[in-house]
């Protein structure tokens, strides 16, 4: 049987309604249970001694003052933790020629960027460790630092590791079609470098990890605010050498991820290896300062880029040449190189043109290490993208909604295969447009932009269309050789009581996952959503899973739940239609209560099936299965991906004066396939777009020539706050994926992926009457006044 | 990261506060509302004080018009100062700036004391006080004394008082019959310090300009009040642009915060204009 979802009033329709968040009451009274409130008996501490040159020969470490500061228990060097946890080198076989060197949870020999951890100091609180961390006294002896992406691989440039040659840690070039005579020929082209800035992801709770060993058991418990515990699990396993089955790793509530704990991080492995070494639990919480340093960084781009077009603006070819800097070492497991990967995925996504010719170029620096953080490279392609287009349709005069319909894959055209070999099942780009222009009123909107320029107003109006990659395959990863799993895992039960436990792979970071596995279970078997208890973040307890990445929770581990739960229901039912020798076919769940299908009469409550169950199984029959548990795996196997489309506008205004710009409001229009849940999915979209917008007005890591990280606090490293938040109004189509019946794709990072170009868009379309454009995020007042032409220096 | 504070004391008095700085070896520091001293703390940027926690002297906190001065005691807080009528009668300026000033939260603790105190070049309070022309209190092991403004802001976070003194309050003259008071900041968010800010006040002397955020102190800028009261707007631009040296950081370069400083004054002359028609 399958759901008819397209029917609201279909019993136990929880799929497609807001049904409140199991878990918000226990967070909004302080109930919720994050790594920093566990405490174990004989608990540690840690804190970190870190880098404090950009790139530096570790001379004598001297530990002597460092030692007698009371509480602390032991220090570590990067020498004592060698021998206890082997390095990583984080490269996969598909990204070809990736290269990096073997990484140690603490600097061996060499220093390779501010923040990087050289000594652990382990003390009976918090507050010793750092007292005496800070007494530590390394003596670097400092290298030449390599701090600028564009002259990384000059031949006179420091080559970061000797070893690898060179500083050149990846490079793809991708070309599709005749790109050099498509531009030849074209009738317009139009050319425009772009700039996305350093940013973090800041999350609410920092990085935090409790790691217990118990040689007793010769087990390892890592309580950890992750994104991915079964990915962990092997990671302990694997450098601190000890069998995958005698690792747990526990994820309890997490205060938001958004990619920055999906990584390996030194100092956490160190934590791990050390509590190892003392037989003694201890706990690594990171501090906000030194989150600035050492949580991965991203979006740090240069991009040189052109467009062709015709006279009737349709997309003749594209050409991105994208540079970034990774900082010294390619993150481990997921590598370095798949930002620069998706810009060249993803640029042109949208549109139906035939010649495309992208390059990344992936260059090691002594800057903190970045990675993948939400949206992994769609911003910056959608950036460059819309960009482009909206400077084409401004050169050739032609509004900027026009030229996208004339060049977006129709409605119709899937299944398709864009230039950069991106597969799509099933978009809705002309759709999506549609409902955008008609929500935001876009002719309205442009009168009244007329009207405030002539009361001297400089009003904008940015559109983005874009694309989302979401629930990967083990293209992703998988193939590349990383214990990444792209499948998930859902097992469904069904207690005494009538009640229901759903235990998944996919993790709750604060997101709503577990919103979305209670509603889709209770759908599935056929109970109320508060029945349904949820449990995630446990190794030892779940079935195995990828946890929180790519967009994937709804749409693999919903779907894993969806069967799971159907298999609970039919097994369900198996057993009821013996107790009322009934045909199952004939009998249904609903509302907790075995119901004839037909008339919908109650038969029996689920609390008296468990009941005849668990505690008078004699009066069954013998032959009969009573699996009242059922575990369930999904994995996509059409496609690579699951792209999802949309497209945001943005509104605004610029102070030509002061270059201030004023958000004024904020649309999107997306489509993730089937929408489980209309408020997470809008929350999801707001909280994306939110951050989105902090990349192109505000978030900006600052280094100097030297490698120093100028503006590593909240005071200075500015995030965007409730009172610039413009209103936001969003807006949905749904076109299901037909690989699975649950039909979801992911919604995590579409709001991310277009916010920045439909803000910069925007910002140019002010300022385009005073001939001046912007396109270095973030898009500060000063770098708009640049534009204008209104500072001498 | 966690604060490493030396000792705490709470003082019962203005007089058992001097007490406990006297004995503290030159480690004393006094806590008002902890906004600026606690975070500085909690990042290891002051290490090992001994607080002198002055928050319950209750003769330090207050408002009162005394014939034609507003005292504002040390201890008021930025949100009490933002609603009182006294203030809003006598010293708008001053209720104005406390809309700048950090969030609710902060403003419910923050004092105007610490504020001045501080002497964050960013900061509201200290060049609202310059425009203002207010004198400072303040109460040392040898008694008390005041301070003309313009000599109480010396650097960075450094003002004229000694280690030994506490601020006790302010004193200002109220405004005049047709005084305006006007103030015109641009920070990258609500609540963020300001990239420049600008205090107006125009008296029936003449006028009173003071910037923040664009020096190591608040600015008085004489030039650009000389050439408003000849009425010659572009050249107080001018000798505006001339008169401060501001920084470049990581938000803003000095050549944007100058030119800041020009345009914030044109608005501010605009607004005087506004209101008096
Ligand atoms: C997030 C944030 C944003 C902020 N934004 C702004 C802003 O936009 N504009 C702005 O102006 N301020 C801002 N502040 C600072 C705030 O206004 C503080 O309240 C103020 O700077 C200090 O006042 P306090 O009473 O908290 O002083 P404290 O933090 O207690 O003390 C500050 C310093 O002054 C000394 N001190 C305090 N009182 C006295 C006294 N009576 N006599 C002698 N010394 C004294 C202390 O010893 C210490 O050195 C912000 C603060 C935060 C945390």
């Amino acid at each position: 049987m399958t759901i008819p979802f397209n029917n609201p009033d279909r019993p136990n329709s929880y799929i497609g309604k807001t049904v409140p968040r199991p878990n918000a009451a226990k967070l909004v009274q302080g109930r919720g249970r994050y790594v920093d409130d566990i405490v174990l008996p004989r608990m540690l501490h840690v804190a970190f001694s870190r880098s404090t040159v950009a790139h530096a020969k570790i001379g004598t470490i001297d530990l002597e003052e460092a030692k007698a500061v009371k509480g602390v228990v032991r220090i570590f060097t990067g020498a004592d933790l060698a021998e206890v946890c082997s390095p990583w080198v984080a490269v996969l076989a598909h990204l070809k020629g990736l290269k990096s060197p073997p990484q140690h949870p603490l600097a061996v020999d060499r220093a390779c960027w501010v923040g990087e951890p050289v000594v652990a100091v382990v003390a009976t609180t918090r507050a010793a460790a750092e007292e005496a961390a800070s007494m530590v006294i390394v003596d670097f002896e400092e290298l030449p630092a390599v701090t600028d992406t564009m002259t990384a691989l000059d031949k006179d440039a420091p080559v970061i590791h000797p070893d690898l040659g060179d500083n050149l840690a990846f490079r793809r070039l991708h070309e599709a079609g005749d790109v050099d005579a498509a531009f030849e020929t074209a009738h317009k082209v139009v050319s425009a470098s772009f700039r996305t800035a350093r940013h973090t992801g800041v999350t609410l709770e920092p990085r935090s990890i409790l790691v217990d060993w118990n040689p007793a058991e010769g087990q390892m418990t890592a309580y950890h605010a992750t994104q991915a515990p079964h990915m962990m699990q092997t990671v302990f396993a694997k450098h601190l050498d000890i069998p995958e089955s005698r690792v747990r790793v526990i994820c309890g509530d997490v205060g938001g991820s958004y990619g920055i704990k999906v990584h390996v991080y030194p100092d956490e492995v160190a934590t791990a290896a050390m509590a190892k070494v003392m037989g003694r639990p201890i706990k690594f919480i990171a501090d906000r300062l030194e989150s600035y340093t050492t949580d991965i960084h991203a979006r740090d781009h240069e991009i040189e880029a052109k467009i062709a077009v015709d006279a009737d603006g349709k997309i003749l070819a594209m050409d991105v040449d994208d540079w970034t800097g990774i900082g010294p070492y390619s993150v481990y497991p997921r590598t370095s190189a798949i930002e620069g990967n998706q810009v060249v995925n993803l640029c042109g996504g949208p549109y139906d043109f035939a010649n495309y010719r992208a390059q990344t170029s992936v260059v090691f620096q002594n800057k903190t290490p970045t990675c993948q953080y939400r949206a992994v490279g769609h911003p910056i392609a959608v950036a460059i993208t819309e960009g482009l287009v909206d400077m084409a349709a401004a050169a050739i005069g032609m509004d900027p909604v026009e030229i996208r319909r004339r060049n977006m894959y129709a409605d119709d055209a899937y299944p398709a295969t864009s230039p950069a070999n991106m597969k799509f099942e099933s978009l809705s780009h002309h759709a999506s447009m549609d409902k955008l222009t008609e929500m935001m009123d876009y002719d309205a909107l442009r009168a009244d932009q007329t009207e405030a320029r002539k009361q001297g107003k400089y009003r904008g109006i940015g559109i983005a269309s874009f694309i989302e990659l979401t629930n990967p395959s083990p293209f992703m990863y998988g193939i590349g050789g990383a214990r990444i799993s792209a499948q998930d895992g859902c097992t469904v039960r069904m207690d005494p009581d009538g009640s229901v436990v759903a235990l998944s792979g996919v993790t709750e970071q604060g997101q709503g996952t577990e919103a979305m596995l209670s509603q889709v279970v209770a759908e599935g078997v056929g109970v109320d959503p508060s029945n349904v208890r949820v449990i995630t973040g446990d190794t030892q307890v779940t079935p195995y899973g990828g946890g929180t990445w790519a967009s994937r929770g709804a749409g693999i581990g919903g779907e894993a739940a969806l069967q799971a739960a159907r298999a609970l229901r039919a097994s369900i039912l198996e057993v009821a239609a013996a107790m009322l020798q009934a045909d199952a076919g004939r009998l249904d769940i609903r509302d907790g209560q075995v119901v004839d299908m037909d008339s919908g009469e109650e038969r029996m409550p689920l609390a008296e099936l468990g009941r005849i169950v668990y505690f008078r199984g004699d009066t069954l029959p013998k032959d009969l299965p009573r699996e009242l548990v059922q575990t369930r795996h999904f994995i996509t196997m059409e496609y690579p991906f699951a792209f999802t489309n949309g497209v945001q506008a943005s509104y605004l205004e610029v102070d030509t004066d002061t270059g201030v710009v004023t958000l004024l409001k904020h649309w999107c229009v997306e489509d993730c396939g089937r929408v489980i849940n209309p408020q997470l999915v809008d929350e999801q979209i707001r909280g994306g777009i939110v951050q989105g917008l902090g990349g192109a007005l505000y978030e900006e890591i600052h280094y100097d020539e030297d490698g120093q990280l100028l503006n590593g606090s909240m005071a200075d490293y500015l995030v965007p706050m409730a009172a610039e938040m413009p209103d936001m109004q969003v807006g949905h189509v749904e076109t299901p994926t037909k690989e699975s019946e649950l039909g979801a794709k992911g919604a995590g990072e579409a709001g991310t992926a277009g916010a920045p170009a439909a803000v910069m868009n925007a910002i140019n379309d002010a300022l385009r009457p005073l001939g001046a454009q912007v396109t270095e995020m973030p898009f500060t007042p000063e770098r708009i006044l640049r534009a204008l032409g209104k500072l001498q220096d | 990261m966690k604060a490493s504070a030396g000792g705490y004391a709470r003082a019962e008095s203005v007089r058992h506060a001097l007490d406990l700085l006297a004995g503290s070896d030159g480690q004393g520091r006094v806590l008002a509302g902890g906004q600026s001293l606690v975070a500085a703390m909690n990042m290891r940027l002051s290490v090992g004080d001994l607080l002198v926690d002055i928050s319950k002297i209750s003769e330090l906190s207050g408002i009162a018009v005394e014939g034609d001065t507003l005292r504002i005691g040390a201890l008021t807080r930025h949100a009490q100062v933002g609603t009182d009528p006294q203030v809003q009668a006598h010293a708008p300026l001053l209720k104005d700036a406390v809309a700048h000033i950090a969030h609710a939260a902060i403003r419910n603790r923050g004092t105007i004391g610490g504020a001045l105190a501080h002497a964050d070049p960013a900061a509201e309070f200290p060049a609202c006080t310059l425009a203002l022309g207010a004198t400072m209190h303040a109460e040392g092991p040898d008694g008390s004394r005041s301070i003309a403004v313009e000599d109480f802001f010396e650097e960075v976070f450094t003002t004229a008082l000694n280690e030994d003194e506490i601020l006790t309050g302010i004193t200002l003259p109220i405004a005049e019959a047709g005084e305006m008071q006007i103030l015109e900041e641009v920070a990258r968010r609500s609540g963020d310090y300001a990239l420049v800010g600008l205090c107006l006040a125009k008296r029936a002397a003449g006028h009173r300009v003071a910037l923040f955020s664009v020096g190591p102190k608040p600015v008085l800028a004489m030039g650009a009040m000389a050439a408003l009261d000849a009425g010659d707007l572009d050249a107080a631009v001018d000798a505006l642009s001339a008169e401060i040296d501001p920084p470049s950081d990581t938000q803003a370069s000095a050549a944007y915060r100058r030119h800041l400083g020009g345009v914030l004054l044109r608005r501010a002359v605009a607004r005087l204009k506004g209101d008096a028609a």
